[in-house]
């Protein structure tokens, strides 16, 4: 693994990191300012300081420092978060996510941003900004230039020829994992060594102590060295032994056997005792193998013991696996969910007598393979979790922008969504949310006029629906104003003057490519995105979103979205002579109308009467452009489904043949859009079936009614859909 | 026999970098995600030095120092604490617990070396 791939790691372990983060300010801007939440965030803070310190980024790791530095007096109490402070962990978060960002793709941070930031953060250090940017940084190297000064003092009183240095063990030293023969071993690196040990207070071998081996030793070393290389080899051990260290100016004696009965000199208060060891007249080579036999191989560190592991209650076990594969995978699985549609296809097709049992062993087969499936996409799929936190930064931006106050409260955070619709819908999402706050929101004055909370709420929901993902974006602003939308919409030409349009239809203006209610282009809009392309994002991810408005209570867009991207229920239609599927999460209920139910409308049109109210029936072949001119209405099925605009329609096909899963095989990869047409999908047959988009068939349809039908009788169709 | 480390540290990428350099030095290395971890896998590893972060979730480096000195573990194997701060209030605290040594962040490949024969001898 090379440095570049770890540099990766890094990166991927960042937005774990700056995820946690987020969910952790967002956990304290609730109101949760202890324990394991202020952790979490300084702990993630933490991590990215010190991979970005093995990478030298220097200013992610000066930036996370100072912002490290003020969680840990918040987590220490000596800090109390307040708003004011709240409000600076949450922006130097979102900085702190930019940094990471500009670093990964090797470009800058706004230097605005990114000073007055820190000079906040100083501010609750309490630096004086006028220290400079980095006042926290700048200590430390103060620090460092003075332990350098002491080191140079050193050098300069050190012509030394050598070293003596007493050394005393505390039994703390040994169970700390120390090993002295380790640290005579680093000595003997900086020169010639000569070691003598005091074993008068080591007890006979029966009774030793292996925990505290009572022993003490005169070391000589010659050596030029400076002094502070001597330091650093005790630089662990400091504390734990009684030690000297001391320069000798003239060279040591020839035999090391003659210097070493001056050991009672060496002991320590309350140390050993001072009668010369026996080990005391043996030479100095031989005074380390000694050392080296009887003390030190006999240390504590052989002695560790293999016990059982403790009950490991840490998070659940977890495995990165490369998305590649998983996807490899689940095209396999795919392919196996066709095959095994063949196979019961051809069984079938044999006619094989009922009592044969293998249609039980088919249909075990058939549970099976749709159980490896859901297995497998479960992998893919993540909580909306990161996104919607992701959402809290993009609230407070328009908040700011706009200057209108507005929370974020997110419900169903839990719910899973496939991988990369997550991804996608990031940028949708923030789209929605910079709109909800600067066109859903009133301002301050209005509110208040209104008798509402002065700062408005944005609410994120997601949650599971008959096999879809729902996702929710309420404000609790205005509401839509449908004169305003009209007006524009007329204004700009996108519909005729004289249309008169039902509720829903209004709304739905506002995805109309090159609509823009903005009076005044604020700080948030002439982005040059549109509602549109909002809505072509989430039908690309075969979702679609639809509008719920209600004057002055607020308005809420509903983002409906297939669990999954590769496989789905479908319903096996007939359409023209073709098999087609329809997708089932779109169907409310499957009709074979009484002839009392179904009423003519205009030349070639029919109205369906269900339940009190009359809704439109849309040939799907006639849409497809395959209509057959006298094909008879009352010898089709209709399929109930909802519109976009919250309305339902009827579709006409000749016939339901199957429900089934399909894979999805995506059409423009392979061939070109169809209107009215989202994918494709192969049958048990082998034979590929289109998959119906039912919205596009409906606006097909709508778009060629309108054409021929005069705008009385399309107002009753709309009243009538909307009941 | 190569020399066996076991480096517990909740960031993947210190964990990585660990690992390169360790074993390009010839060590065997065992990676722990925190220190709940690190302590569980300690009996199968029986390493001859343990690398230890401190701000780890579930269980911090002082609790790793603690467990494998006293507790169930109750060895003297050399232990090393990973710091980013070079505090000397952090290492008096860590030597206390009964930490061997300490690397401190970001380290280069030299110095942990050296810092790690210093300590184990391997």
């Amino acid at each position: 693994m090379s440095i570049n791939s770890i540099r990766d790691t890094f990166f991927e372990e960042c937005e774990d990191l700056l995820d946690a983060l987020i969910e952790g300010l967002a956990e304290m801007s609730g109101g949760s300012y202890e324990g394991e939440t202020v952790h979490a965030v300084f702990r993630a803070v933490h991590s990215i300081k010190g991979g970005a310190g093995a990478f030298g980024l220097n200013q992610l790791v000066g930036f996370a420092h100072t912002f490290e530095t003020v969680l840990d007096r918040v987590r220490s109490d000596q800090l109390e978060v307040d708003p004011e402070l709240m409000r600076v962990l949450q922006r130097a978060g979102d900085h702190l996510s930019d940094l990471v960002e500009a670093n990964r793709i090797a470009s800058e941070v706004d230097e605005g941003t990114h000073a007055s930031l820190l000079q906040a953060l100083n501010g609750f250090l309490g630096i004086d900004p006028a220290d400079g940017e980095d006042g926290g940084q700048e200590e430390e190297f103060v620090f460092e230039a003075l332990a350098l000064d002491l080191d140079l003092q050193d050098d300069i009183g050190g012509q030394t020829d050598g070293y003596e240095i007493r050394f005393s063990p505390n039994p703390a030293l040994y169970a700390n994992g120390h090993e002295p023969l380790l640290i005579f071993e680093a000595l003997a690196g900086l020169g010639s060594l000569e070691v003598a040990a005091n074993t008068t207070d080591l007890a006979p071998f029966a009774d030793l102590d292996w925990k505290a081996p009572k022993t003490d030793w005169i070391i000589r070393l010659r050596s030029s060295e400076p002094e502070h290389l001597i330091d650093e080899v005790f630089e662990f051990v400091e504390g734990l032994c009684e030690l000297s260290i001391e320069a000798i100016q003239t060279d040591p004696p020839e035999e090391a056997a003659a210097d070493v009965p001056d050991l009672d000199d060496a002991a320590p208060d309350g140390g050993a005792d001072p009668t010369p060891p026996a080990a005391a007249s043996a030479p100095a080579e031989e005074a380390v193998k000694v050392v080296d036999l009887a003390a030190l191989r006999t240390s504590p560190a052989d002695a560790e013991k293999k016990q059982e592991p403790k009950a490991a209650n840490g998070p659940r076990p977890t495995l990165r696996v490369d998305l590649e594969r998983v996807d490899r995978l689940i095209n396999t699985v795919g392919e196996l969910i066709i095959n095994q549609a063949v196979i019961s296809q051809r069984i079938e097709e044999i006619g094989l007598p009922s009592g044969s049992g293998l249609s039980t062993e088919l249909e075990d087969y058939k549970l099976l393979a749709r159980e490896i499936q859901e297995g497998v996409m479960a992998i893919r799929a993540q909580p909306v979790k990161p996104l919607f936190q992701r959402m809290s930064r993009i609230v407070r931006e328009a908040s700011d922008a706009t200057g209108k106050a507005a929370r974020l409260v997110t419900e169903g955070e839990g719910t899973e969504v496939d991988k990369t619709v997550v991804e996608r819908l990031a940028d949708p999402l923030t789209h929605m949310i910079r709109n909800a706050i600067d066109h859903g929101l009133e301002g301050p004055e209005q509110r208040a006029r209104a008798g509402k909370d002065a700062v408005g709420t944005i609410r994120l929901a997601a949650f599971h629906r008959s096999g879809s993902v729902l996702i929710e974006i309420t404000d609790d602003g205005a509401g839509l104003d449908r004169d305003r939308i009209l007006e524009t919409a007329v204004s700009k030409g996108l519909v005729p003057a004289e249309a008169e349009l039902a509720p829903g239809e209004i709304d739905n203006l506002l995805f109309m490519p090159g609509f823009s209610t903005a009076k005044e282009v604020s700080n948030l809009s002439g982005r040059g995105v549109g509602m549109d392309v909002v809505k072509t994002a989430i039908s690309s991810l075969g979702g679609r979103v639809t509008i719920t408005s209600r004057a002055g209570e607020g308005t809420t867009f509903s983002i409906v979205l297939p669990l999954t991207l590769a496989v789905m229920d479908g319903m096996v239609v007939k359409v023209a002579g073709q098999t087609m599927v329809v997708p089932i999460s779109s169907i409310i209920e499957t009709i074979r109308p009484g002839p009392d139910e179904l009423h003519r409308f205009g030349v070639d049109g029919w109205l369906l009467s269900i339940r009190g109210s009359y809704v439109p029936i849309i040939d799907v072949a006639t849409s497809l452009g395959r209509g057959v001119p006298d094909a008879d209405v009352r010898d089709q099925v209709l399929l109930l489904i909802q519109t976009e605009g919250q309305s339902h329609c009827a579709l006409a096909v000749n016939g339901i043949s199957d429900q089934r899963q399909v894979v999805i095989k995506s059409l423009e990869g392979n061939y070109g859009h169809i209107p009215g047409v989202s994918a494709a999908t192969i049958l048990g047959d082998g034979k590929i079936a289109l998959i119906i988009d039912p919205d596009a068939v409906v606006a097909n349809s709508s778009a060629a009614l309108r054409r021929v039908s005069d705008p009385r009788p399309e107002k009753e169709i709309a009243n009538g859909a909307a009941g | 026999m190569k020399p066996k480390v076991l480096a517990i540290d909740d960031s993947r990428t210190i964990r990585e970098l660990l690992r390169v350099s360790l074993e390009g030095a010839g060590f065997e290395v065992t990676s722990a995600e925190d220190g709940v971890d690190g302590v569980s896998r300690f009996p199968d590893v029986a390493p001859d030095v343990v690398i230890t972060d401190i701000n780890m979730p579930n269980m911090d480096g002082f609790g790793v120092i603690d467990a494998i000195r006293k507790g169930a573990v109750n060895s003297t194997v050399p232990i090393l604490v990973l710091t980013t701060e070079s505090a000397p209030e952090l290492k008096a605290r860590a030597r206390e617990a009964g930490a061997t040594g300490w690397i401190v962040k970001p380290f280069d490949d030299t110095s942990l070396i050296s810092v790690l024969k210093r300590v184990s001898g391997a």
